[in-house]
């Protein structure tokens, strides 16, 4: 579904990512963790279009060059991030919005479009999974929500546009351990044999909700090692202080890191 | 009257060449306060940008076109598909006017209780002109060269006045309607709205004109309410770009009186709305809103001047602009809070979303407070479009263009919210969504 490859990224000349290769196939979760600075949300970043970084190497997503396309057109082409820090955006309701874009990206696609009384009977299925009620829709977009309201309202989102590659950066940052219960199960839930996921995480806890099938570490902008579920237990005993850069390259960034 | 020539201090000397079509059927004391005002004007000519209170907007425009007072009778283009469209019919009293002179053809006056006269300002300048006096006869130039020069024009607008505890439950439209083909023509009109004790009426004033004419609306809208009155205006300016657009709406307000004014500037190439509100009775409130979307090379002037005389008065103030293109928007808002004005309540904010590098705001938002025991705030702000929420709606799909509208709606929202009128609202949020949906996605709900 997705492979990433030598992709690099740099931002007002300091390079962040430094060759990144990977391969995510449908029905995977691919965990990446990583030291703060070691490049993980600016893969999510690049992935998803944000402006602002030199790009090169490849993405590759399902046979479409991903990296040329607009935010919009990935989002259409299946492609969603969960955001580290969700956007308040007063004035939009929540509601609203998502009917808006599940119906943009139902019109990328051909389809038909929801009227607000088939989005409301679709979305309240998907808010069960998370654990919201109305009131929540009711609100401006995220406005207002505590940290652990915001993440859920980005699973909520995953649920309802059912993208076929998710990405989730730092889903468990600033929640508590039910909060985190809240939004790991609703994860799991849309776990499935179409859909592959990213989720990139600074603390092994959040991996004892998600169970990966792969996990990365990334360092310096690379991904320095890749194992089996196991890895990020090993993580958790060792750090990453044990862990060096393959490449000679590498190495010498990393030693200025 | 004969006509006078006005030596303006101004380059644009082709206003001062207008005369009112009602010469000679003035009574003395009105052909005589015309004089005056008319003598005002030529003295202290037109307002330039050295005069603080319109420093920031141009007026070349306006004083180099020679404009000719219009005449009575609709122009040929006017249907009522055109008047409907500027202004969604609410079914109940509505005075239509073209060029300033009212259109008999496309009003409607029924549905007004006994208590409530709605009628033309003509129609009280030739019946009972004495009633008129107040409103004329007041210092020359007492506000500015425009507003005085109304004083000289004016010979039609509505004239409303709602005896003592009259409640008139359906809006008052007015429709000012411009037609001007071919020959610029200036409109004059004053409207006059008396409130006696207890009385209370919603009033929508809406300008409109037909693409590409040329014309200039001076407008002095007069508003006197008694205590326990209350009125809410409403004021749609949507004239054309080619259009000039000066308005005056002054407010007087007596004990325990409110007042509310929800403005939606839309249209002109210069338009310039300015709101004076004195508040000489104790208890009395006052809410002032507005919308402001200057495109292109528009300019759009709010002046405001609240006024606390009396004591525990309130007066709120809420502007919001969005200024694209080479678009300039003014907010100049003045809250005089006079000696012994206690237990004033006052604030005043003013936002500003600029959408392009060329556009310009100016705001100054103005507190002058001469007493101790007042609760005053004010505050201005001036930001750009939320990179980051604009990437978070495309990234669900949201194309560029509908993420783009959908935020700048997101700003002025709560401003079409407060609109209580259901259909005009929701006619205001299609020609505020209209404005700043590019992409072909609904920005409304």
């Amino acid at each position: 579904m997705l492979k990433i490859t030598e992709l690099h990224a740099s931002i007002e000349n300091t390079e962040i990512l430094r060759g990144v290769n990977l391969e995510l196939k449908a029905g995977e979760v691919h965990a990446i963790m990583g030291p703060n600075g070691s490049g993980k949300s600016t893969l999510a970043s690049v992935l998803i279009g944000r402006d602002g970084y030199d790009v090169s190497g490849s993405v590759q997503y399902e046979g479409q060059d991903l990296l040329a396309l607009s935010p919009e057109e990935r989002a259409a082409a299946g492609v969603f991030l969960a955001f580290q820090h969700p956007v308040e955006i007063p004035g939009v309701g929540n509601m609203y919005f998502m009917r808006t874009a599940l119906n943009s990206l139902r019109r990328a696609r051909g389809l038909e479009e929801l009227d607000a009384v088939d989005f409301l009977s679709l979305a309240q299925e998907s808010m069960k999974l998370v654990e919201m009620d109305q009131t929540f829709m009711s609100r401006s977009v995220n406005e207002g929500f505590s940290g652990g309201e915001k993440k859920r309202n980005e699973i909520l989102q995953m649920a309802i546009l059912e993208p076929k590659l998710a990405i989730l950066d730092e889903t468990d940052s600033g929640l508590d351990i039910d909060a985190l219960r809240v939004v790991a199960s609703g994860v799991n839930a849309l776990r499935s044999e179409g859909r592959a996921m990213l989720v990139i995480t600074h603390h092994q806890r959040l991996l004892d909700y998600i169970v990966p099938d792969y996990v990365h570490v990334m360092a310096a902008g690379q991904i320095v090692h890749s194992g089996g579920k196991d890895l990020a237990l090993e993580l958790e005993a060792n750090g990453y202080a044990g862990l060096t850069p393959r490449s000679e390259s590498t190495a010498q960034v990393g030693a200025t890191v | 009257m004969t006509a006078v020539r006005v030596p303006v201090r101004s380059a644009g000397g082709a206003l001062a060449d207008l005369t009112p079509k009602r010469n000679g059927r003035d009574l003395g004391w009105l052909a005589d306060a015309r004089l005056d005002a008319l003598e005002w004007v030529g003295k202290h000519g037109f307002p330039s940008r050295k005069d603080e209170d319109w420093k920031y907007t141009a007026l070349d425009g306006i004083l180099a076109v020679p404009f000719e007072a219009a005449a009575a009778g609709a122009g040929p283009r006017v249907t009522a598909d055109l008047i409907n469209a500027a202004a969604i019919d609410l079914g109940g009293p509505r005075l239509v006017f073209v060029n300033g002179h009212f259109a008999a053809e496309f009003s409607r006056l029924a549905g007004l209780p006994t208590g409530a006269v709605v009628t033309t300002l003509a129609s009280v300048l030739d019946a009972s002109p004495d009633q008129l006096k107040p409103f004329f006869e007041h210092t020359p130039g007492e506000h500015h060269a425009f507003a005085a020069f109304n004083d000289v024009l004016a010979e039609d607008g509505a004239y409303i006045h709602l005896t003592q505890d009259t409640i008139v439950a359906q809006p008052i439209q007015l429709v000012f309607f411009s037609d001007t083909e071919g020959v610029p023509l200036m409109s004059s009109p004053r409207s006059v709205i008396v409130a006696d004790a207890g009385s209370r009426a919603t009033i929508i004033e809406t300008y409109a004109g037909i693409e590409n004419d040329i014309y200039f609306t001076n407008v002095v809208t007069e508003v006197v309410l008694a205590e326990n009155a209350q009125i809410d205006h409403y004021k749609v300016q949507d004239e054309q770009t080619t259009a000039f657009h000066l308005a005056l709406l002054d407010v007087r307000q007596a004990r325990n009186s409110r007042f509310t004014s929800r403005s939606v500037m839309l249209g002109a190439r210069v338009a310039r709305h300015e709101i004076r509100v004195l508040l000489d009775g104790v208890e009395a409130e006052v809410s002032l809103d507005g919308i402001y979307l200057p495109r292109g090379e528009q300019v759009h002037d709010n002046t405001i001047f609240v006024d606390h005389l009396a004591t525990n008065c309130t007066s709120h103030q809420l502007y919001k602009g969005v200024l694209d293109g080479h678009g300039h928007g003014v907010f100049n808002g003045h809250i005089m809070v006079r000696h012994g004005a206690d237990g004033t309540d006052a604030n005043q904010k003013n936002k500003n979303l600029l959408l392009s590098d060329r556009a310009q705001v100016d705001t100054r938002p103005r507190l002058e407070i001469y007493t101790d025991d007042v609760k005053c705030t004010h505050g201005a702000a001036i930001g750009q479009m939320d990179d980051e929420a604009l990437l978070y709606l495309r990234t669900r799909g949201i194309p560029l263009d509908a993420a783009r509208g959908l935020l700048v709606y997101a700003f002025v929202q709560e401003m079409v919210d407060r609109i209580e009128l259901e259909p005009l609202r929701a006619q205001l949020e299609a020609l505020v969504a209209g404005r700043f949906a590019q992409g072909d996605s609904p920005v409304s709900a």
